[in-house]
C-alpha cells in the first residue's frame, strides 16, 4: 500500500511538473510567436467593434 | 407577428417543464414525510418554486409560444437581455442585503447585546449570511448577468435556448434563497463559504452544469472567429467552481428526509479539501471571474484596447496553473505535513507575477486617457477596484508566509485582507461594471447622474480606508498581545483583555461598513433613476427584439 502511493507520487510528481512546464513553456510560445502579433493585436478590439 | 403557432412544446420546454414537475412533487413527498422542520420549509419552498417556473413555462407557451425568436434583427444578433437585467437588479438587492447583514455583524462584534440572545440573529448564524450574500448572491449575480453579456457581445451571437437562460439565473437565486434561509435556522455544514446542506449543493450543481453548458453553447454559436480574452476567464471560472463544489461537497445524507449530511472526508483531508476549495473560491471566483469584467469593460469604459492581450494570455495560463495550488497556506501549523503548507506558500509568492502581471495590463489600457480619471468616476471607480486587488494580491501572499502568518492568522489582520480585495476589488470592479451596464440594457445614454457615481466613489472609499485601517491595528495588536509573556515567562494578557482593547476598532470598522452601505444605496438609487427617467439612446432595433422570452 505504502509502496504503491510512493511509486504513483513519484510519478506524479516528476511527470506532472515535466507537463505542466512544457505546457506553460507552448502558452508562452504561442502568446509571444511573431506571427501571432496581429492576430492577438485585432482581437484586442474585439469590444470594441461592436455594432 | 402573424406566425402559426406550434403545436407542441418544443423540446427544451417541455424537457424543463418536465423537470420541474418531477422536482416539485419529490420536494411534496419529502415535505410530508420529514421530521425536520427545516427540510419541511425548504422543501416546500423548492416545490413552490418549481411548480411556479413549471406554470410559466406553460403560460408562456400558450400566449406565444412556438413563435421563434429571430436570431437576428436588420443583420445584427438579437441579444438575449432580459436575464441580464433580472441578475443585475438581483445584484444590487442581494448586495445592500449583504452589506447591511455585515453592518449588523459589525456592530454585534462591537456590542455584543445585538446579538438579541436569539439564535436566529446570532453572529454564528448571521455571518455565513453575510459571506454568502456578497460573495455568492451578489458577486454570484453580477458574473452571472456580466458573463451572459460579455459571451454574447464578444461572440456576436444570441445565447442558445429560451428557457435555458432563465433556468440558470432564477435557479441560482432560489440557491441563495435556500442557503440564506438555512443559515438563519440553522442548517449549515460548518464549512466556511460552502456552508449549505447537500440538497441545497445539489440543487447548485445542476444549476451550474447547466451554466456552463448555456457559456459553452454561446461560444460554440459564435460569429467572431477569436474567443476574447473575458470569456477565457468566464470559462476558468465556470469549470473550476464546478470541481470545487463537487469535491468540497461530497456528502452523505443521514436521510433524504432530514438536513444533516457527513462528509466523506476524515480528519486533516477534510481541512486539505476545504482549504483547496476555499482558497479557489478566491482564485477563480472571486479573481478570475472579476478579472473577465476588467478585460471587457475596463476597455471598454476607457474606449481603448487592452494594454497588451499577449499578456493577457500569460496572465490567464498563469493565474491558471498557480492558484490551484496556494491553499494549503490556510493550514500553517496545523496537523497538514509542513511540506504541503510551505508548497501552498511558494506557489502564493510566485502568485505575485501573475496578479501584478493583470494589474498592471488593466491600468495601463487607460494609457494615453488618463484625463478620463478626472471626468469619469465610473472608470476612477474600476481603476481603484484594479489598485486595490494589486495592493490585496501584495498583502496576501506575505500573509502566507509561516513567520507572517504565525502573528496574522485568526487576527483581525485576516479579516481586513480579505475586506480589502473583497470591498475594494471585487465591489468596486462590480459596482464599475453595473454602472455601463444599467445604461446599455435599458438603452440609455449614461446613468442617471455622475454626480452621484462620485458622491458614491468617495464615502465608500472613505468607508473602506477606515474598514482595512481599522483591522490591521486591530489585527497586529491582537496578535502581537497573544504572543506577548512577561519575564516569568506567563502570558501577559488573558484573551478577555484582548478583546477589550480591540473595542474601539471595532467601532471605527462599523463606521466604515456603515459609509459603504451608504455608497452601495446611492448606487441603487442612481440605478433606479437610470432606468426610469434616463436619457434614452436612439432607438435601435436591437431593443425591440431584445425582450425577455419568459416572464
Amino acid at each position: 500500500m505504502n509502496e504503491a502511493y510512493t511509486s504513483v507520487a513519484s510519478f506524479a510528481q516528476t511527470w506532472g511538473l515535466a507537463y505542466f512546464v512544457l505546457l506553460f513553456a507552448g502558452v508562452l510560445v504561442y502568446a509571444l510567436w511573431p506571427k501571432n502579433r496581429s492576430r492577438f493585436e485585432d482581437a484586442a478590439q474585439i469590444p470594441l467593434r461592436e455594432d | 407577428m402573424a406566425q402559426a403557432k406550434a403545436k407542441y412544446l418544443t423540446l427544451e420546454e417541455g424537457f424543463f417543464a418536465a423537470f420541474l414537475i418531477v422536482i416539485a412533487f419529490a420536494c411534496l413527498i419529502i415535505a410530508g414525510k420529514t421530521y425536520d422542520q427545516v427540510m419541511a420549509f425548504h422543501t416546500s419552498l423548492g416545490a413552490l418554486f418549481a411548480a411556479v417556473g413549471a406554470f410559466i413555462i406553460f403560460k408562456n407557451y400558450f400566449n406565444d409560444g412556438g413563435i421563434e425568436i429571430p436570431q437576428e434583427i436588420d443583420g445584427k444578433p438579437n441579444y438575449n437581455l432580459g436575464p441580464i437585467k433580472f441578475a443585475a437588479w438581483a445584484a444590487m438587492l442581494w448586495g445592500v442585503a449583504g452589506f447591511t447583514v455585515g453592518l449588523i455583524v459589525a456592530l454585534q462584534l462591537a456590542y455584543p447585546v445585538l446579538n438579541l440572545d436569539l439564535p436566529w440573529t446570532s453572529f454564528g448564524r448571521l455571518r455565513p449570511l453575510h459571506t454568502s450574500a456578497v460573495i455568492f448572491a451578489f458577486g454570484g449575480n453580477v458574473l452571472l448577468g456580466t458573463s451572459f453579456y460579455v459571451v454574447q457581445r464578444t461572440s456576436r451571437a444570441r445565447m442558445p435556448g429560451r428557457i435555458a437562460p432563465w433556468f440558470v439565473i432564477l435557479g441560482y437565486n432560489a440557491f441563495i434563497v435556500i442557503a440564506g434561509t438555512g443559515y438563519l435556522l440553522g442548517a449549515t455544514q460548518s464549512k466556511e463559504y460552502a456552508e449549505p446542506e447537500w440538497y441545497a449543493d445539489l440543487w447548485l450543481t445542476i444549476v451550474w452544469v447547466s451554466y456552463l453548458l448555456l457559456f459553452l453553447g454561446t461560444i460554440w454559436k459564435r460569429k467572431e472567429p477569436h474567443i476574447y480574452v473575458a470569456n477565457w476567464f468566464y470559462l476558468a471560472f465556470i469549470i473550476t467552481i464546478a470541481m470545487l463544489h463537487i469535491v468540497n461537497n461530497l456528502t452523505i445524507p443521514v436521510t433524504i428526509y432530514g438536513t444533516k449530511s457527513y462528509i466523506l472526508w476524515s480528519g486533516v483531508q477534510d481541512a486539505m479539501v476545504q482549504w483547496w476549495y476555499g482558497h479557489n473560491a478566491v482564485g477563480f471566483f472571486l479573481t478570475a471571474g472579476f478579472l473577465a469584467i476588467m478585460y471587457y469593460f475596463v476597455p471598454k469604459r476607457a474606449e481603448r484596447p487592452v494594454y497588451s492581450y499577449r499578456l493577457s494570455i500569460v496572465h490567464f495560463w498563469a493565474l491558471i496553473f498557480l492558484y490551484i495550488w496556494a491553499g494549503p497556506h490556510h493550514l500553517h501549523y496545523t496537523a497538514l505535513p509542513q511540506w504541503a503548507s510551505t508548497l501552498g506558500a511558494t506557489f502564493s509568492i510566485i502568485l505575485w507575477m501573475p496578479s501584478w502581471g493583470g494589474m498592471i495590463n488593466g491600468l495601463m489600457t487607460l494609457s494615453g486617457a488618463w484625463d478620463k480619471l478626472r471626468t469619469d468616476p465610473v472608470l476612477r471607480m474600476m481603476v481603484v477596484s484594479i489598485a486595490f486587488y494589486g495592493m490585496s494580491t501584495f498583502e496576501g501572499p506575505l500573509m502566507s508566509l509561516r513567520s507572517v502568518n504565525s502573528l496574522s492568522h485568526y487576527t483581525d489582520w485576516t479579516i481586513g485582507h480579505v475586506h480589502s480585495g473583497a470591498l475594494g476589488w471585487v465591489g468596486y470592479i462590480s459596482f464599475g461594471a453595473l454602472y455601463c451596464l444599467v445604461p446599455w440594457l435599458w438603452n440609455k445614454k449614461q446613468v442617471y447622474s455622475l454626480k452621484l457615481v462620485n458622491w458614491h466613489f468617495w464615502i465608500s472609499t472613505i468607508g473602506i480606508v477606515l474598514y482595512i485601517c481599522a483591522m490591521w491595528v486591530s489585527g497586529i495588536m491582537q496578535g502581537l498581545m497573544w504572543r506577548a509573556y512577561d519575564k516569568l515567562g506567563f502570558l501577559e494578557y488573558s484573551f478577555i483583555e484582548t478583546v477589550e482593547a480591540m473595542h474601539p476598532f471595532y467601532v471605527i470598522r462599523a463606521m466604515g461598513g456603515a459609509l459603504f452601505v451608504a455608497g452601495a444605496l446611492i448606487m441603487v438609487y442612481n440605478l433606479w433613476m437610470t432606468v426610469r427617467h434616463g436619457e434614452a439612446e436612439e432607438a435601435t432595433a436591437i431593443e425591440t427584439g431584445a425582450m425577455a422570452p419568459a416572464q
